[in-house]
């Protein structure tokens, strides 16, 4: 093994073995909610699982509506194909997660929460009952009236969506609303709900216990803290990395690559792939200040290297896409479609290269009026792919 | 099915009737059965109160709720991406092979069937499936030869 000149620094806040919860959140509970909520709003926590919502606005939202009984929901609904650190989140410090819920519920008031955990990861019940069991009598002892129950998926990636994932609690098909109205006061049973990532969750209970000074140590502006990435594809050493956010792509690929790096996938299916050309210019990290292309992701880090072939890649995510549209709009459902069935006949030859082009238009219109993120987020891997490997694509 | 439709009865019971719990009812007859039969969706509307069209149109959303028979063990191969990128094609190949079914079908002593899913989150260790609620992961043929015949042998003891 030689050694690297480069490593990106491995951050251990996540899943470090701290089992203090009931002492934080003691010390957290005596604070008043109004401190607690400008902790997390100065941390600059965003939302992990991708959109990157402000997590303290969220909450600061949530607690100034005048609506009851409230909601809080751990989205565990894990599906953007390349990420699994929420999995590993919930086994490894399940009770960080729950702290975070806590908290969030003692500052807006509510009595009940949800993990709605992915049917994929139906394995994990029993532990996280367990688990359950223990965090109950904690609220207990600290006389906060909250109670969590798990919510099981059924496999569908769209119900990580938080309004499909409302509609599945409900009994119904998973199908995004829209938004106005937002959760924050109109969510599950139309009732003001916090519904954040499992990892977002993991991170207020750094913040409640260190603070926001510490949290803000690590990171860039706009995007600070660390992040919990999901490291798959062509890679020597696949698995779950606490990173640093604002690293370069190219300091992603010296630590991670296999040497003959082609191409990263960032954020998943849905996220955009990085050629190589970009590497030094793309960062990970939220929309702002970053010089150069600021990718924000859920953590999904898909290595490909330069064996394979970028058709193969863009038609997996497609049949992907066009399995998991919900069907409600038609702008999603019957372009996910085309978008397959277009690509097939350019690499056949039945239709002209120039027809590519067209397949873009089309992604500009779903990006527009597709009803979610599901239908708006498939131009970014399409464009992406098309755009920079158009040579592959044709016959 | 009579089965089935005791079976909802006593779910309807244990769960309440409020359409929140119409998804962990599906679940538990999905669970016990592999699949919800016409009856079983019909008894479910019956008990809540909910119209037959609406179980039917949430039960038919989701892709772990099967609506047509499936055997006592329903695997599932991951094909996105890495496990596809990593040999998912193999893996099916030695499932079909060693079961004497193809992809969606199920054996004639209604013990497998193999299906293909979105991503299971095993990226790191693909390719990985699921039989039932049980995860396998980097997988190979052999590997694959090996647990069907677990299963196999269980069935036989039971």
């Amino acid at each position: 093994m030689t050694t690297k000149i480069k490593q990106l620094k491995r951050i251990d806040l996540i899943f470090n073995h701290e089992d203090d919860c009931k002492e934080i959140l003691k010390k957290s509970f005596d604070r008043t909610n109004e401190e607690v909520i400008n902790e997390m709003v100065n941390s600059g926590l965003k939302g992990r699982g991708g959109a990157g919502f402000p997590t303290g606005l969220k909450w600061k939202l949530t607690a100034e509506v005048k609506d009851s009984p409230k909601y809080v929901i751990c989205n565990a609904d894990e599906g953007e194909p390349g990420t699994f650190k929420d999995r590993e989140i919930l086994t490894r410090v399940p009770h960080k997660v729950l702290a975070g819920m806590a908290m969030c519920a003692k500052i807006i008031g509510s009595r009940q929460g949800y993990i709605y955990l992915r049917g994929e990861y139906k394995f994990l019940v029993p532990q996280l009952r367990e688990e359950l069991r223990k965090f109950h009598q904690i609220m207990d002892e600290l006389n906060l009236d909250f109670e969590v129950d798990i919510f099981l998926g059924s496999g569908a990636y769209i119900c990580g969506e938080e309004s499909a994932l409302f509609e599945s609690m409900e009994g119904k098909r998973g199908e995004p609303r829209n938004k106005p109205p937002f959760p924050t006061e109109c969510g599950y049973l139309n009732k003001p709900t916090v519904i954040n990532n499992v990892e977002t969750l993991a991170h207020s209970y750094t913040i409640m216990k260190y603070g926001a000074k510490k949290f803000r140590e690590l990171g860039v502006k706009d995007s600070w803290g660390s992040k919990v990435f999901s490291v798959s594809g062509d890679t020597p050493i696949p698995g779950i990395y606490e990173l640093e956010l604002g690293m370069s792509v190219q300091d992603f690929v010296d630590d991670f690559g296999d040497g003959d790096t082609k191409a990263v996938q960032v954020g998943g299916a849905s996220g955009f792939l990085v050629p190589r050309k970009r590497f030094a210019k793309s960062h990970i990290g939220y929309q702002g200040k970053l010089t150069g292309v600021s990718l924000p992701t859920g953590g999904s880090m898909m290595i490909f290297n330069s064996s394979r072939s970028m058709y193969n890649v863009l038609d997996n995510y497609l049949d992907f896409f066009q399995e998991e549209s919900c069907g409600q709009c038609t702008p999603c459902r019957v372009g996910c479609q085309q978008l397959l069935k277009g690509i097939k006949a350019v690499k056949r030859g039945e239709k002209p290269a120039a027809y590519l082009d067209k397949l873009l238009k089309l992604t500009d219109t779903m990006r527009l009026t597709a009803k979610c993120g599901l239908g708006q987020s498939v131009a970014n891997s399409f464009s992406s792919i098309v755009e920079n490997f158009r040579e592959e694509m044709i016959y | 099915m009579n089965n089935q439709a005791e079976l909802v009865k006593d779910l309807a019971i244990e769960h309440g009737v409020k359409r929140e719990e119409l998804l962990p009812i599906l679940q538990a007859v999905v669970e016990k059965d592999r699949y919800l039969s016409a009856d079983a969706i019909l008894k479910i509307a019956e008990e809540t109160k909910i119209p037959a069209a609406d179980v039917y149109g949430t039960a038919s959303f989701y892709s772990f709720l099967d609506i047509i028979p499936r055997g006592k063990y329903v695997i599932r191969v991951c094909k996105t991406i890495t496990c596809s990128m990593k040999g998912k094609n193999q893996i099916l190949l030695a499932l079909e092979d060693f079961l004497k079914i193809k992809l969606g079908e199920t054996t004639p002593d209604k013990l497998f069937t193999i299906l293909e899913t979105n991503c299971l989150g095993w990226c790191h260790k693909a390719p990985a499936m699921l039989v039932n609620d049980d995860v396998y992961t980097e997988l190979t043929p052999n590997k694959v030869v090996d647990i069907l015949s677990s299963y196999k042998q269980e069935a036989d003891a039971e």
